[in-house]
């Protein structure tokens, strides 16, 4: 690391705390490109091994040689946060980029999706996937690379199916109707009851006919952790490979569902830091603040219209003015307490929208691609239609019968249609293989019909 | 769950830049994980052997030959929603509501060169080794590997090591006993000096004979009008594999195509399967030719050889003797005689003119064996009676 960009961070940090952020400590570390490649595939620095990563380093790797992707930098949040910068960048690009991750420095550690899981989990998440990755090598070696691919295959194709609204450590439901009785004691008589051997005992001390509560007592959208602990025959690894994918996964999940408010966050900090900065030599200002318009620019230099929208550029323009409009303090608060969906349904209006020319497009399966809406709502819900329920179909266990059998229900009245077959059937097919016991999921066909999976 | 909130560092302290720590340079993760891809592919591929190895002319030159596979990625698959016929998105940019952005295309104009947009579409090229290919089709066909002849008149001579001598030729001193005589002599010795001549040791050779390793293949097909394409794709098909499962076992493998109707001429591989002709089948002719060729080229002191036969199992009925006389004393000469009878489609009685004559082989001890292939699958099943039976027989 230079000692300029050294010199500059530093500079860049005061004023960052002397305009307000505030933030865990940021360890910056200069990698190379061919790890800040496997970050962007893998979400992490070190990660379990499998095989669909490897098709999406190719991918990765493809779209870099086409210059159509290039890699700024990667921030982990955590206490302390980690950040890696890419080494091959100039000076004035990573001097952007530590402002710009102060930026998610400050948001990461405030708004509450992020502060939640923090609390949950623990300072440090690159760690903690190290340590899941390392346990997972282990179930390798003592069992043999098939058999943990097979549970990873699961896992992994369940990795979105998860329920953002329960804690990382969840408790299991209670067995019987008068378990409540149990709540009130205390935390260790809780652990002795839950050991094996003592089971019986208390199963002696209930009632004559104790009344069996249903499983899952109510629709149950946890898919790894429902699996993870009620899979008739699970093995303890296989378990652990579950929660594990569940873990990481809630860790994805507030980048996921704050990536405009965050990235628009960071490149609102970035620029104003840069542009407060009176230490900054001149040149080195100018070729930041390009590159900074080269982030944050709705499309390609020689295009007039592009059919996404750019996170930074929306982010940024909803920053600016929010800031503008409602002050520092407003804001701050918006950050605590939003995510994509309130940020954008409360705070873009028909006014942004106009000047950002956004529009609601749609693309046929033959290549026609039409302007279909510049309506407010419609707008507001494309940007936000990937992001719904983590980006996946909506699907509950309803029913854990008696024989093993699992049975799960595709909600497709709010998805607005059924799944798509061979895909469900294959994911089934992963289940089952981990499940033991038969598995059904119960979704309509392209004409509305019911129809169920099963494997 | 082990991950336990971790106890948090002193909250005041500076955020810092680290130096380059290189722990990610030692492996690749991405790396890894691809070749692990690739592996699954191969392995998927493995269940399409027969049609992979259909093309050109990889009979007679598969040293380092490879055959490319076009394969897609392999899809790790989630659930997702039907494909709804088309997509919604946001965008940004000039552009009324209706209009047009990018105008939709025939379907005729998307299937020349229109850009795949599924994930699904992306395609790549596994090379694989023809040899590679064989080496898992006997690992799956549980094949025995082929003995060569056991008799002393097959042997060759040959130089092998063997020995050590005081003297000889620089190249071949041999160091590791030269340093131990040194060692040995230096421990009883007073005052040592590092090497004298005496501790040199070279290496001898010794003529010795060894078992001959020359495989001669002979392939005969019959090309009369009764051989159709399918026939022949079959007899093709059956032919390489019967070749690679020699070329397993033996370093060298010469091939001669020999193809016949009522007259048998010899070919190169490129028109050995191209050749149609017209007429009458007398199987005679080309076995004739057959015994020709190992009197004249391939003798049978110093070669294995092969004899594999292909027809529609039609004979003129006066040939059959000539035919029988033929094959039993071709049969006495090599090593195997095998034959296959070409059934394609096509309805052909139960008990031909050739599969009687090579029962004949077989009740009288000789090392033969016949099957009918009416489609790619009987190959397998051919080739798997084919090799146990040789290896019964050299046994």
């Amino acid at each position: 690391m230079s000692e300029s960009l050294e010199e500059y961070s530093a500079g860049l940090e005061a004023l960052a705390k002397k305009l307000g952020l505030d933030y865990y400590p940021v360890d910056f570390e200069l990698a190379p490109a061919s790890l800040m490649t496997e970050i962007a595939v893998y979400g992490l620095p070190v990660r379990m091994p499998h095989w669909s990563f490897g098709v999406r380093y190719i991918h990765q790797l493809v779209r870099q040689s086409m210059g159509h992707s290039r890699i700024f930098e990667v921030m982990f949040p955590g206490d302390p946060c980690h950040a890696y910068l890419m080494d091959g960048n100039t000076i004035a690009e990573n001097t952007l980029v530590t402002a710009h991750v102060l930026g998610h420095a400050d948001f990461s550690k405030n708004n509450a999706l992020f502060a939640r899981f923090h609390e949950q989990a623990g300072a440090n998440i690159i760690e903690m996937a190290a340590a899941h990755a390392h346990r997972i090598q282990q179930a390798i070696d003592e069992v043999g690379t098939e058999r943990v691919e097979a549970v990873l295959d699961a896992a992994l194709a369940l990795e979105s199916h998860v329920d953002m609204d329960k804690e990382l450590h969840r408790e299991l439901y209670p067995t019987r109707a008068d378990a409540k009785k149990d709540a009130k004691k205390d935390a260790f008589q809780q652990r002795f009851d839950k050991l094996p051997e003592a089971q019986p005992a208390q199963a002696a001390e209930a009632p004559e006919h104790p009344q069996r509560l249903k499983v899952p007592p109510h629709l149950e959208y946890d898919l790894l952790w429902f699996i993870a602990h009620y899979a008739p025959d699970l093995e303890q690894w296989e378990r652990d490979i579950f929660l594990s994918v569940r873990a990481e996964s809630l860790y994805f999940y507030p980048v996921f569902a704050c990536q405009i408010m965050n990235e628009g966050w960071a490149s609102y900090w970035h620029a104003r830091l840069l542009r407060e900065a009176e230490f900054l030599p001149q040149p080195l200002y100018l070729s930041a603040i390009k590159a900074h318009s080269d982030v944050v620019r709705p499309f390609a230099a020689d295009e007039q219209t592009a059919l996404q929208v750019n996170p930074y550029h929306l982010g940024f323009t909803l920053w600016e003015r929010i800031v503008e409009q409602r002050g520092m303090d407003e804001s701050r608060r918006i950050c605590k307490e939003e995510d994509d969906f309130g940020f954008v349904r409360n705070y873009l209006d028909r006014e942004l929208a106009e000047k950002l020319e956004l529009f609601a497009f749609e693309a046929k399966n033959d290549g026609e691609i039409r302007v279909v809406t510049r309506d407010l709502n419609a707008i507001r819900e494309a940007i936000l239609a990937p992001k719904f329920n983590y980006g996946a179909p909506r699907i509950a266990v309803t029913e854990l019968r008696q024989d093993g059998t699992l049975v799960l229900a595709h909600d497709h009245a709010t998805d607005g249609r059924g799944l798509d077959v061979t895909r469900g059937n294959r994911v089934i097919q992963y289940i089952r293989r981990v499940w033991r016991r038969p598995v059904r999921l119960n979704t309509v066909d392209s004409r509305g019909e019911p129809h169920e999976l099963s494997a | 769950m082990t991950d336990q909130p971790g106890s948090k560092p002193p909250p005041s302290r500076p955020s810092r830049i680290a130096a380059e720590t290189p722990w990610y340079e030692l492996f690749s993760r991405g790396a890894r994980d691809w070749l692990r891809h690739n592996q699954k592919v191969r392995e998927a591929v493995r269940g399409k052997l027969p049609e992979l190895l259909t093309g050109g002319d990889l009979i007679t030159r598969p040293e380092n030959r490879t055959v490319l596979v076009p394969v897609k990625f392999l899809e790790h698959a989630r659930f997702r929603l039907l494909d709804p016929g088309a997509q919604g998105g946001a965008g940004q940019g000039k552009g009324e509501a209706g209009q047009v952005l990018q105008p939709g295309s025939d379907e005729s104009d998307k299937a020349q060169g229109g850009a795949g947009t599924e994930d699904g579409e992306v395609r790549f090229v596994l090379e694989l080794k023809v040899d590679e290919i064989v080496d898992w089709l006997w690992e799956e066909l549980k094949l025995p590997d082929l003995k060569p002849k056991r008799s002393a008149s097959l042997d060759d001579p040959d130089y092998v090591r063997e020995g050590w001598d005081k003297r000889g030729a620089h190249s071949r001193l041999d160091r590791r006993r030269t340093v131990r005589e040194a060692v040995k002599r230096r421990a009883m010795q007073e005052a040592p000096i590092p090497f004298v001549n005496e501790d040199l040791r070279f290496r001898q050779l010794v003529r010795r004979a060894t078992p001959a390793l020359n495989a001669a293949v002979i392939f005969a097909l019959d090309v009369s009008g009764s051989m159709q394409e399918a026939e022949r794709k079959l007899a093709k098909t059956f032919f390489f594999f019967a070749l690679q499962g020699i070329r397993r076992q033996y370093p060298k493998v010469e091939t001669v195509f020999l193809a016949h109707t009522v007259d048998a001429w010899e070919f190169q591989e490129e028109q050995f399967f191209q050749v149609a002709g017209g007429g009458g089948t007398v199987a005679s002719s080309v076995l004739r030719l057959a015994k020709d060729m190992l009197e004249k080229r391939f003798d049978p002191s110093r070669y294995n050889a092969y004899l594999f036969y292909a027809s529609d199992g039609e004979n003129a009925s006066e040939d059959r003797e000539a035919a029988g006389a033929l094959l039993e004393e071709l049969a006495g000469k090599i090593n195997f005689t095998g034959y296959v009878q070409t059934d394609g489609s096509a309805y052909r009685p139960s008990e031909t003119q050739m599969i009687e004559l090579f029962r004949a082989l077989q009740d009288k001890g000789l090392a033969a064996a016949s099957a009918r292939l009416a489609s790619m699958d009987d190959v397998w099943n051919a080739i798997r009676e084919f090799f146990s039976e040789e290896a019964q027989q050299a046994a």
